[in-house]
Order: structure tokens, then C-alpha cells, then sequence
């Protein structure tokens, strides 16, 4: 890492001045850790999707097809007749500059057009030369220019800098969400065959298996099992982790992430230990074994293809409920578009907690809830036995995730969590938390290594606000309910804060969770010493 | 470098205008043609607007939340930055479109001496903002005094409440001082904010010139030239019964206004201003974040090619069976 990316006391020298040349001009230039690599032809060609071939953004020549302006502008003219977002904010933008320091992007870069408000004049350009009379008329005058090759580059290069994470929107006066521009500037990327291998691999990927990683049925299978064995060695409980279990209560659906990268195994070790204690009758599957979605990185219809698949498996395992499992994105897509896309769940019941007989009537359309509900739920009536000191050894932080926060309002549940099951929890400061909170830097498909500086600068905010606790309250943890947190957060950390890791919330309630039968628990669940079993060996 | 052409376009306007007045031939053009086509390109361009945004849908349910969810019943949710139900987002449209409530979260963001980064509260924006647009509404609804025959109370309340401080004679209008000043900021904004100037566009410094050259004529005859206020209300009237008359002797500075704001109403449907209309459209406030209670139909949901669970099993069924996973067909 530290040969790939600047030193901190370094990145952080931020040039806010914008250059002097008219942001008009396209001029792009892809260096080495600041862009993403472009698919692979068999990914692309996997989904169906047009135009895959060899090729990288740095080269001069992207291969286009001979068309590609058309194919553009008639994307362009669909998407604005089938989106009124998209329409409307093309339209009332009245660059207020509200947005602009809000962006990871823009603070962690300086580079103007990661303000909001100009990723979107990037395309509003190209909406008003070609769509309105005053563009057509005055072109630069009116703020319209020609679709050339190198505006198209530069959509590539700033929609894929950007995380889709909406904090701008909610500065913003009108509500004009650049997560909605990113997402139909990408669309219409793809169009001519511009996408990037990070979001398409994991969607190619789980579009075959099931999963981002393509991990098939017999080594799904494996990992749940390796890690039942894992927790009966750690807790002495032997908990179950059935798979395409029919007729189970409820469909339990995590990121995939959860069984195969780290430090999101552990979160997996807490759930199964959570489920096993409440006694839900519960099933993975193992083909709905992925709930994170990279169709909402690249196109609406890849949202509804790979997110089919959710209530396909609760129909035919015949289960009541859908239980969620701690993934940002996924959420977004599960809470905003999966009852619309396919649904209606007439087949399903509204979830009712067979513990506490706690019925979720907010989620009784969509008949899936967060496991951070269903958890706040059992603490709240004591079904719970915690024992908070095991988790000592930290003094946590949370981070809301993106979409949790921005696209669904889930901030509470899992505060309330982490109080119950942690004796020394700290808020970061006011403004970077809740729905104010900052992004990893590293969402939307962009946590891929080559991309490594942007992702470096994206993260800065957020990590600067970790520092700060770190520094002021003795902050080791970073709580947070989401994969790509979990994933991208730990190097975050490393670069900025170091000696702040990072957990999920179902970690901490599996440390604390004091199970029936459990034998006596010397380790966490990462198998490190209990802070009160190593002083009492000290004492001793 | 839009700025001058944006400023030279408002004073050629604004000169049109006085030449309008000074020559008696263009009087009847320029005071009541204008007027005319000035209004009827503003609505039916308003309406046109309002239509093509309306008549694309809404396919999803995206409001941005900003505050707790409704979820369980003892956790207290936020109602108005994150409603669920149609009373709270009347709230929230109504904070967001009377006190720019999103505005209000406005921070800046700065990298301190130690390398951190603080966000500290920034309200000048929003109250530059609310300034003007309410000084604005409050100017537009005296105006209705020229235009009303008799003059409702509340409009003659709106004008004694706005000359309180009863400052000269005729009384100093404080909406008039305020929305001055506030344009001012506005454009001092725009321009001594490096960030801000590199986004802006020709048109929205058009926008603040023209608001302003509308203000400082309205201003220059109330205060100065002391227009013939009956003659001006002769006109209005005239105009809004259809029964137009030639102002006489409104003096040129009077045409000025006219003419300016006569092209503010023109360009209106077509510029940035639209947004006084599309706030309330916009899907990221005005939907409910009750996404997983009630279904949210998009119209032209279309089916999918799909990897279907039998494709699945099919594919890989040799090692589901070594696996001892069970098969939906054997």
C-alpha cells in the first residue's frame, strides 16, 4: 500500500483553488490509483450486456462502437422520459454550491468537478446542447456543449468516482440526489460497453452462482459449516447453520462477504450464535447467498435480475419472513426498489418475531427486516442475556453506512444494540454521523486496489472523524453494519487512524451474548483474550 | 467572464426599456403588448414544464431520509426529515419550501492546522436565501395593490406591516432594503467564492442582475422619481381586465421595470428559476419512507431476463449431490 499511495501528511495537502481553464473544456487524465480498470469481455458478455472487448480507460482509443452518440443520446432521451428525477434534475439545479464540500470526493481531492453539482453538469452539458432550445441555440453560453469522446471520458472517470452515498442530497434545497445522476450516467456508460470489472465480476459473478464471489453451492455449504465449527471451539454452543432448509419460519439472506472475507466472518459467528440462542427456525440459501446487489452500480435492470432471486427462494422454500443480515447497499435495494421490482410478497406473512411475538408492521409489504431490528427487539425484552464486559476490550465507535442511514433511516436500532452490549460506546462528531454521515470512500463498486488513492482521499473525511474519537476517548472499534465498510474500512483506518479496527454490530452481540449451556468464554469471537480473563491471569 | 455578458445583456434591457418610455410611439408596444406576451409565455411555459416533468414517472420510491425510520414502536422516529406518512411529508415540503429546511444543514467543511477536518455550521447561505425569497413573495403580494380594485385588507395590512418603521415619506418599504441586500450577498457570493464562480453559468448571474435591475427600478421611481402612482395603477388595471390603456405619463424609469420584468416573466419557464416550481416535485422529498409497508408501483416495470433457480440447481447439481444439499428434482 505505502508504495502505491502518497503519505498521509502528504494526501492531505488539499489545493481547494479550482484551475483556470473553463470546466467546459473536457480534460481527464487516468493516473495510476485514482481510476478503476475496465471489465473483462467475459463479464460483460456474461450479463448480456453490449460492446465487450479489450480495453483500459488510459488508452487513447476506447473502441467504441461507431454509433455510440446515438446510442447515447437515445439512452438519454428514454431515461428522461421514464424518470422524472432524472428530468427534474437536469432542470432546476441553480449551482447554490451548497453540495460542494460535502462530497468525500471534493474534500479528499479538491478536484472541482467532484462537486456534486458540477458531476452532475457534466451531463446536464449534454442534456441541455441536445435536449433544450436554449443549449441548441448558445451552446457554451447557455452551458451546452457537443457530446465528443472526451466528455465521454470524463463521465467515465467522474461517475466512477463517486459512491452513490447521497449525503449531498441532503443538503441539497431541492433534494437532487447525485446518487440518481451517477446511477443513470452509468447506465448509460454500459450502453456503449464502459464499465468497470469491480462492479461487473461480482455481478456476472452472482448472476451464475448466486454470490459476488462465485462461490458455489458445495463451498457455501463448506464455509457456513467451517464456521459452526469455528464457534462451537470459541463458545463450546454448537449452532446450527441449515441451508435450502424447506419450510423453515425464515430466509436468512447476508452478504456474501459475511462467510468468506474478514473481518465480516465474525459478524456471520455472532448471527449464528444470536439465531441459535433466540431459536429461530431459520435457512440460508444457497442461491439467494448473496443479498449485496452491483446491479445498483450499474444498471436498474441488473438490480431486478440479481435481487430476483430474494423472494424466488422464500417462495420455494416456503418460508413465512425474510430476515436481512448487515450490508449497506444491500439495504438500499431490499428497503427502496425490491417490493417494486418484484414484488408484491403475497406469498410471504408480515414478520412477527416468534421470540418476543413482536409484530414488524413497517415491513409488511416487503416481509423483510433488518437483523438490527429483530435484535433491538430481543434485547428490548429481555430475551437476551448480555454480558457487555466481554466486549472491554474495546471502546467502540459506530459508523452509519451510507444507505442504512440516507435510504432507509435505520439509526437507532443499532445504537441501541451496541449500548447493550458495549460499556464504552462514543459518538463521532455531530455533523459526520446520522444522516450526515461520510462514506468509506470506497462504495458503489469502487474499492478495487488500483483505485487505491481515490479511495485513500474518498475516505478522509470519515477517517478524520475516527481519528478524532481515537484521539479524544481511546476509540479502538469502528462498529458498522455494512460489507463494503467492513472490507474497504480496515485499510482506511490503517492509512489515517491507526489502531482503530473495525467489527460489525452482530460481532459485539455474539461477545457479549451469554448462551445457555456455553462453556466458559476465554477468547472473542476473533479468538483474541477477554480483557477480564487476562487481568484476573495477571492478578493471579 | 459570463458575468459581464450576463450584466451588459440586463443593461441593454434595461435600456430598451427607457427608450420604450422616452418614445411616444413605442408606448403602447412596450406597455402593453409586451406585458401580455410576457405573461402568456410565462404560463403556458410554466405549464409546459410542470407537464413534461409530470408525465415522467416516478418508478421507485427514493425519498432521501434524514432521521430515524419508523420501525419499532418504542423508538421515537422523525416525522418531518423522515415521514411515513402523507401528513408528515406535507411537513416536511412545507419546511423545505418556507424555511429551506435542507439549506438550513448547511455546513463548510475545512482542514485545520492539526490535518483534521471540521464541518462547522454555515448559515449565511440560507439566510441570504430565505432573505430574498421572502422579501421577494412579500414585494410580489404588495404589488397586487395595483392590480385589485378594491384593495383586499390583508394586501393593504401586507403594505402598512412592510412601511412599519414609517422611515421618509413615501415610507421605506423594509422588504425593499432587505431583498437589495440580499441580492447583493447573493452575487458577492457567487462571485468572491472561488468554488462557487467556477460552477456558475451566464445564467445565474442573469438571474441576480435581472432580479436586481428589476428591484433598483421599482426602488429608483418609488423613492426618487415619485412615479404617478394612479397612472401606473390605471395601467394595471387596464391590463388585467382587458382593457388596456396607454400609460402617459408613467415616466421612462417606470418602463424600465416594466420591461424588466416583462423579460424575468419571458425567460422564467425556460432558466434555472423553474426550481420554484420543480421543489415540489422532486422525489427525494416529496415521497413517503414507507417503502416497506406499502407497495410503490412503477409503470413500466417490465419483465427480466432471469438465472432462475432450476437453471441454477441444473448447473450445478453433481456437487449439490456430493454436498448432500438437497434437489428440487431428483
Amino acid at each position: 500500500m505505502s508504495e502505491q499511495a502518497p503519505k498521509p501528511e502528504e494526501l492531505v495537502q488539499i489545493d481547494y483553488t479550482p484551475p483556470r481553464r473553463n470546466w467546459m473544456d473536457p480534460a481527464v487524465e487516468f493516473r495510476k490509483g485514482t481510476f478503476c480498470y475496465s471489465a473483462a469481455p467475459k463479464n460483460v458478455s456474461y450479463v448480456g450486456m453490449p460492446n465487450p472487448r479489450e480495453w483500459q480507460p488510459f488508452d487513447k482509443d476506447w473502441k467504441l462502437p461507431a454509433d455510440w452518440q446515438r446510442i447515447i443520446l437515445d439512452g438519454m432521451k428514454d431515461r428522461l422520459d421514464k424518470y422524472r428525477s432524472f428530468r427534474l434534475f437536469m432542470d432546476i439545479c441553480v449551482r447554490c454550491g451548497a453540495c460542494a464540500d460535502k462530497c468525500h470526493f471534493y474534500i479528499g481531492s479538491g478536484d472541482p468537478k467532484n462537486m456534486p453539482v458540477l458531476r452532475a453538469e457534466l451531463i446536464r452539458s449534454v442534456y441541455r446542447r441536445y435536449f433544450t432550445a436554449a443549449g441548441r441555440l448558445l451552446g457554451p453560453l447557455a452551458g451546452a456543449r457537443d457530446l465528443t469522446v472526451d466528455v465521454l471520458k470524463e463521465w467515465f472517470y467522474y461517475f466512477y468516482q463517486c459512491t452513490e452515498c447521497r449525503r449531498c442530497s441532503v443538503f441539497c434545497p431541492y433534494g437532487i440526489d447525485t446518487a440518481e445522476v451517477t446511477m443513470i450516467g452509468r447506465e448509460l456508460l454500459n450502453l456503449v460497453g464502459c464499465n468497470i470489472n469491480w462492479v461487473l465480476e461480482p455481478a456476472a459473478n452472482c448472476y451464475r452462482t448466486g454470490n459476488h464471489l462465485g462461490v458455489q453451492p458445495h463451498g457455501f455449504k463448506d464455509s457456513m459449516e467451517f464456521a459452526a465449527g469455528d464457534l462451537a471451539e470459541i463458545t463450546g454452543v454448537r449452532a446450527n447453520a441449515p441451508i435450502n432448509k424447506k419450510g423453515a419460519e425464515v430466509l436468512f439472506v447476508v452478504p456474501s462477504a459475511d462467510y468468506f472475507a474478514s473481518p465480516h466472518y465474525y459478524t456471520l459467528l455472532g448471527y449464528l450464535l444470536l439465531l441459535h440462542e433466540a431459536g429461530l427456525d431459520y435457512t440460508f440459501s444457497a442461491f439467494a447467498s448473496e443479498g449485496g446487489n452491483f446491479g445498483l452500480f450499474s444498471s436498474h435492470e441488473m438490480i431486478k435480475r440479481l435481487n430476483a432471486k430474494v423472494y424466488s427462494e422464500a417462495r420455494r422454500l416456503g418460508v413465512k419472513w425474510i430476515l436481512g443480515g448487515e450490508c449497506g447497499h444491500m439495504w438500499r435495494v431490499l428497503h427502496q426498489y425490491m417490493d417494486t421490482m418484484n414484488g408484491p410478497a403475497d406469498f410471504l406473512e408480515v414478520p412477527v418475531s416468534p421470540v418476543t411475538g413482536t409484530r414488524f408492521d413497517h415491513a409488511r409489504s416487503t416481509k423483510m427486516i433488518h437483523i438490527c431490528e429483530f435484535t433491538a427487539d430481543l434485547i428490548k425484552h429481555n430475551k437476551l442475556k448480555l454480558d457487555p464486559s466481554r466486549n472491554d476490550h474495546w471502546t467502540v465507535t459506530y459508523h452509519d453506512s451510507c444507505n442504512p442511514a440516507r435510504a432507509m433511516g435505520l439509526l437507532e436500532e443499532p445504537r441501541y444494540i451496541l449500548r447493550s452490549v458495549c460499556n464504552r460506546f462514543y459518538e463521532m462528531p455531530e455533523n459526520t454521523i446520522r444522516e450526515q454521515t461520510l462514506c468509506c470512500g470506497s462504495g458503489a463498486g469502487l474499492g478495487t486496489d488500483e483505485n487505491l488513492e481515490m479511495r485513500l482521499r474518498g475516505g478522509f473525511p470519515r477517517a478524520s472523524a475516527v481519528r478524532y474519537v481515537r484521539d479524544k476517548c481511546g476509540v479502538n472499534l469502528l462498529a458498522c453494519i455494512c460489507a463494503i465498510d467492513k472490507a474497504t474500512l480496515p485499510p482506511l483506518l490503517e492509512y489515517w487512524a491507526p489502531g482503530v479496527g473495525v467489527a460489525g454490530v452482530h460481532e459485539l452481540v455474539g461477545n457479549a451474548l451469554v448462551v445457555r449451556d456455553e462453556g466458559e468464554r476465554t477468547t472473542d469471537l476473533r479468538g483474541e483474550p477477554l480483557k477480564q480473563k487476562e487481568e484476573a491471569a495477571t492478578h493471579a | 467572464m459570463y458575468i459581464w455578458h450576463s450584466l451588459a445583456a440586463v443593461i441593454a434591457l434595461a435600456a430598451l426599456g427607457y427608450l420604450g418610455g422616452s418614445v411616444g410611439a413605442l408606448r403602447t408596444p412596450f406597455g402593453i403588448i409586451l406585458p401580455y406576451a410576457a405573461i402568456t409565455v410565462f404560463l403556458a411555459g410554466l405549464a409546459w414544464r410542470v407537464i413534461r416533468w409530470a408525465r415522467s414517472p416516478v418508478p421507485f420510491r427514493i425519498p432521501t431520509t434524514c432521521g430515524q425510520q419508523r420501525s419499532l414502536a418504542w423508538i421515537r422516529c422523525n416525522r418531518l426529515d423522515n415521514p411515513h406518512t402523507t401528513l408528515g411529508v406535507l411537513g416536511r415540503m412545507a419546511l423545505e419550501i418556507l424555511l429551506f429546511r435542507s439549506l438550513f444543514r448547511n455546513t463548510s467543511a475545512e482542514i485545520g492546522a492539526d490535518q483534521r477536518l471540521t464541518h462547522s455550521e454555515q448559515k449565511f447561505l440560507w439566510l441570504g436565501a430565505l432573505a430574498f425569497h421572502w422579501s421577494f413573495l412579500v414585494i410580489f403580494l404588495r404589488h397586487l395593490r395595483f392590480f385589485l380594485d378594491p384593495v383586499p385588507g390583508c394586501v393593504m395590512a401586507l403594505h402598512r406591516l412592510d412601511g412599519f418603521f414609517q422611515i421618509g415619506a413615501p415610507v421605506l418599504y423594509a422588504t425593499d432594503v432587505v431583498i437589495l441586500v440580499a441580492l447583493a450577498y447573493l452575487l458577492w457570493r457567487r462571485i468572491k467564492d472561488a468554488r462557487v464562480r467556477y460552477i456558475s453559468l451566464a445564467s445565474d448571474y442573469f438571474a441576480l442582475f435581472l432580479l436586481a435591475g428589476v428591484a433598483v427600478a421599482g426602488v429608483l421611481m418609488r423613492y426618487l422619481t415619485k412615479v404617478d402612482i394612479l397612472e401606473i395603477k390605471r395601467l394595471a388595471m387596464g391590463l388585467v381586465t382587458f382593457t388596456p390603456v396607454v400609460p402617459d405619463r408613467a415616466g421612462p424609469l417606470f418602463f424600465v421595470h416594466l420591461l424588466l420584468v416583462s423579460a424575468l416573466l419571458a425567460w422564467f419557464p425556460f432558466s434555472k428559476l423553474m426550481h420554484m416550481a420543480g421543489v415540489f416535485l422532486s422525489p427525494t422529498r416529496n415521497l413517503a419512507n414507507n417503502n416497506r409497508m406499502k407497495r410503490h408501483i412503477n409503470p413500466w416495470n417490465y419483465p427480466v431476463p432471469l438465472h432462475t433457480y432450476e437453471e441454477w440447481e441444473h448447473e450445478f447439481r453433481d456437487k449439490m449431490v456430493a454436498a448432500g444439499l438437497p434437489l428440487d428434482k431428483e
